[in-house]
Formats: structure tokens, C-alpha cells, sequence
């Protein structure tokens, strides 16, 4: 619960501060993000499945991230970093839709 | 980087060290960082200025398809421009063919008669009071106006055309069909001197009016009118040659 919390007070901060994005932070921010997102579906469903590891969390979080991050980068640096940025969300993608059709099936046994 | 959040103690991570207040805060931070970095993105794109952060290589791309637009623009540019040009310049002729049309009907409307004609010329009055004047010697002036250069004539209400005829008798001519009452009014364009002359010379037209008991005035003008105007007749069976 808290960490739904810890989102609104992100997204309010995010809405107040209104802050610009460094340059070479930009290319990696939406894949960054969308990490981020597969690694809290990931946990909410541990959580719903009652092995949520706080330390799993955080260590997938950040992993998670950082790998999406170097991925671009390094499709940057080849060439083919918009190929690879694809290949990322989509894949990221489909586990998030996996995790969260786990999530449905908990909630509403269906 | 996964060594960070641990600490300084290097114990195997267990459920319980995890499960203090620390992580709670850790995985608190993360989900507001994560709050924070969607509102980020999202304003990022809602703000349009998706070209500052695109890749060079999308920038590439992009660079691309605008010049490919461009050449695809410029080469239809000018191909709308070379059809302007052409179809100006047939403009242009149709323009001209019009007028010389237009010139040649003019020409051609005097020659046959269906136009009114104007210009120097003459006219002459035959009175024939003893209505002993032939058409002969009206045909005779007519063709001696056109030796003489003249262009367009009527006499009195008719129109000379190409098909004119006299017939009749001394003192009840018929031109074309219709009647003509003695004084004759021949109303001619041309050289008023040149057309006055061809009518005065000895054994002319002037002689044979004396000699028929009638008499001739010729009035020279700078401006005479031939207004009577003759139907254009459809030819029945010639047709243009080509």
C-alpha cells in the first residue's frame, strides 16, 4: 500500500516540479520506465502470490532498468538502436501482460 | 549495483534483514522514482519535442523522408509549371488563330457581302427620265468600279455579291429579284479618284447614260457606307477540299 502511495507522491512531484530531462538521459527514459513497469507487476504479483521478496524487488527494479538502459545504449553504439528499443518493449511488454493476466486470475479468480 | 542497497553487512540476505523498515522506504523510493520518470516521459512526448531526444539515426531517417517529400514536391512543382507554360502557350495560338480567324471572316464578310463595309469612295446617282437606261449599262458601271479597284458596292437598297445579276429591261431593271426604281444609287468603296475615272473615260459608262437620255453624278467622299447586306448562302453541294 505504501508503495502505491510512493507512486501518487512520484507522479504529484513529477506534476509539480515539472523538471527537463537531461540529454543523454532522453533515449533511455521510456525504456526505462518500462522496465520499471514489468518489474513492479512482477512484484505485485509475488505479492498476490505471497512471495514477494522486498530484496528480489529492488534488485529486479534496478536490474531491470539498468539492462533496458544498456540495451538501447548499446543498440545505439551498433547501430540498430531503435530495432532494439522495440525488441525491448515488446518483450517487456508481453511479461507485463503476463504478470498482469496473473494478477487478474488472483483478483478475480478468472 | 545490486551490492548497494545491502549495506555493510555481508550476510547472506535473509527475508527477515529485507524485511525492515529500510526496504520498505527502498521500494517506496523506487515506486515514486518510477511515478516521477512516467510523468517525466509523458510530458516529454506531450510536449511534441520528440526530435530533440530522437536518435541520430532516426533523425537520419527522418532527414530522408523530408528530402525524399521535398524532391517528390519540386519534381511535381515543376511538373505543373511545365503544364502551366503549355497550356498558356496554346492559349496563346488559340488566341491568335481567333483573331486571324476574325480577320479572315471580316474579309471575307465584305467580299461576300454579309458584313457592312465602309471607307472612301463613291457615289453616283444615274437619273433616267426617260427610262431608257439597260441593266447593261448599270452591270457595265458596276463592272467598270471593280476593274477600277473597288471593294464592296450596293445599288440603291442591294447588295452587290459574287452571285449579283441584272436583268430587266431600260427603265425596269431588277437586280437580284428586286425592282429598281430610276434615280440609281450606286454607292461603291474604293480610290474615289481611280473609281471616278474608270467611270469617265470615253465610251464608258458616262457616254452610254448621255446616249440613253440620262445623266450621271459622281461624288467622290472620303467616307461612304455600303450597309445593305446580303444572306449568306450555304453552298448545297461544294464542300472544302482536305
Amino acid at each position: 500500500m505504501y508503495a502505491v502511495l510512493a507512486l501518487i507522491v512520484g507522479v504529484a512531484v513529477g506534476l509539480l516540479v515539472h523538471p527537463t530531462v537531461p540529454e543523454w538521459l532522453a533515449p533511455y527514459l521510456p525504456i526505462a520506465v518500462v522496465a520499471a513497469l514489468d518489474a513492479v507487476f512482477g512484484g505485485l504479483r509475488a505479492k498476490l502470490d505471497n512471495i514477494f521478496d522486498a530484496k528480489v524487488f529492488v534488485v529486479s527494479f534496478v536490474a531491470n532498468v539498468l539492462v533496458a538502459a544498456f540495451i538501447v545504449f548499446l543498440g545505439d553504439q551498433l547501430g540498430v538502436g531503435t530495432q532494439l528499443s522495440t525488441a525491448v518493449v515488446v518483450v517487456l511488454g508481453i511479461r507485463i501482460f503476463g504478470n498482469a493476466a496473473a494478477i487478474r486470475r488472483h483478483i478475480f479468480k478468472a | 549495483m545490486t551490492d548497494a542497497p545491502v549495506g555493510p553487512d555481508p550476510q547472506p540476505p535473509t527475508r527477515t534483514r529485507w524485511s525492515g523498515g529500510g526496504a520498505h522506504v527502498l521500494i517506496a523510493a523506487l515506486c515514486a522514482l518510477l511515478g516521477f520518470a512516467v510523468v517525466l516521459q509523458v510530458q516529454r512526448t506531450a510536449a511534441g519535442d520528440t526530435l530533440a531526444a530522437a536518435r541520430p539515426d532516426d533523425l537520419v531517417q527522418i532527414l530522408d523522408e523530408l528530402q525524399r517529400r521535398e524532391d517528390d514536391l519540386n519534381s511535381e512543382i515543376a511538373g505543373l509549371q511545365e503544364s502551366l507554360g503549355r497550356l498558356q502557350r496554346s492559349g496563346d495560338s488559340s488566341e491568335e488563330a481567333l483573331a486571324e480567324a476574325q480577320r479572315q471572316s471580316a474579309a471575307l464578310g465584305i467580299l461576300t457581302g454579309t458584313v457592312p463595309a465602309t471607307g472612301p469612295g463613291v457615289s453616283i446617282v444615274i437619273a433616267d427620265p426617260d427610262g431608257r437606261v439597260p441593266p447593261e449599262v448599270l452591270l457595265d458601271a458596276i463592272q467598270e468600279l471593280r476593274n477600277a479597284g473597288a471593294e464592296a458596292f450596293q445599288v440603291g437598297p442591294v447588295r452587290i455579291g459574287v452571285d449579283s445579276a441584272f436583268t430587266g429591261s431600260g427603265g425596269a431593271v431588277v437586280l437580284d429579284g428586286r425592282a429598281l426604281t430610276a434615280p440609281y444609287t450606286i454607292t461603291a468603296v474604293g480610290d474615289p479618284p481611280t473609281l471616278a475615272a474608270a467611270l469617265a473615260i470615253p465610251g464608258g459608262v458616262l457616254d452610254t447614260v448621255r446616249r440613253a437620255g440620262g445623266t450621271m453624278d459622281v461624288t467622290q467622299s472620303d467616307r461612304v457606307t455600303v450597309d445593305a447586306l446580303r444572306q449568306p448562302r450555304e453552298p448545297l453541294y461544294a464542300r472544302p477540299a482536305q
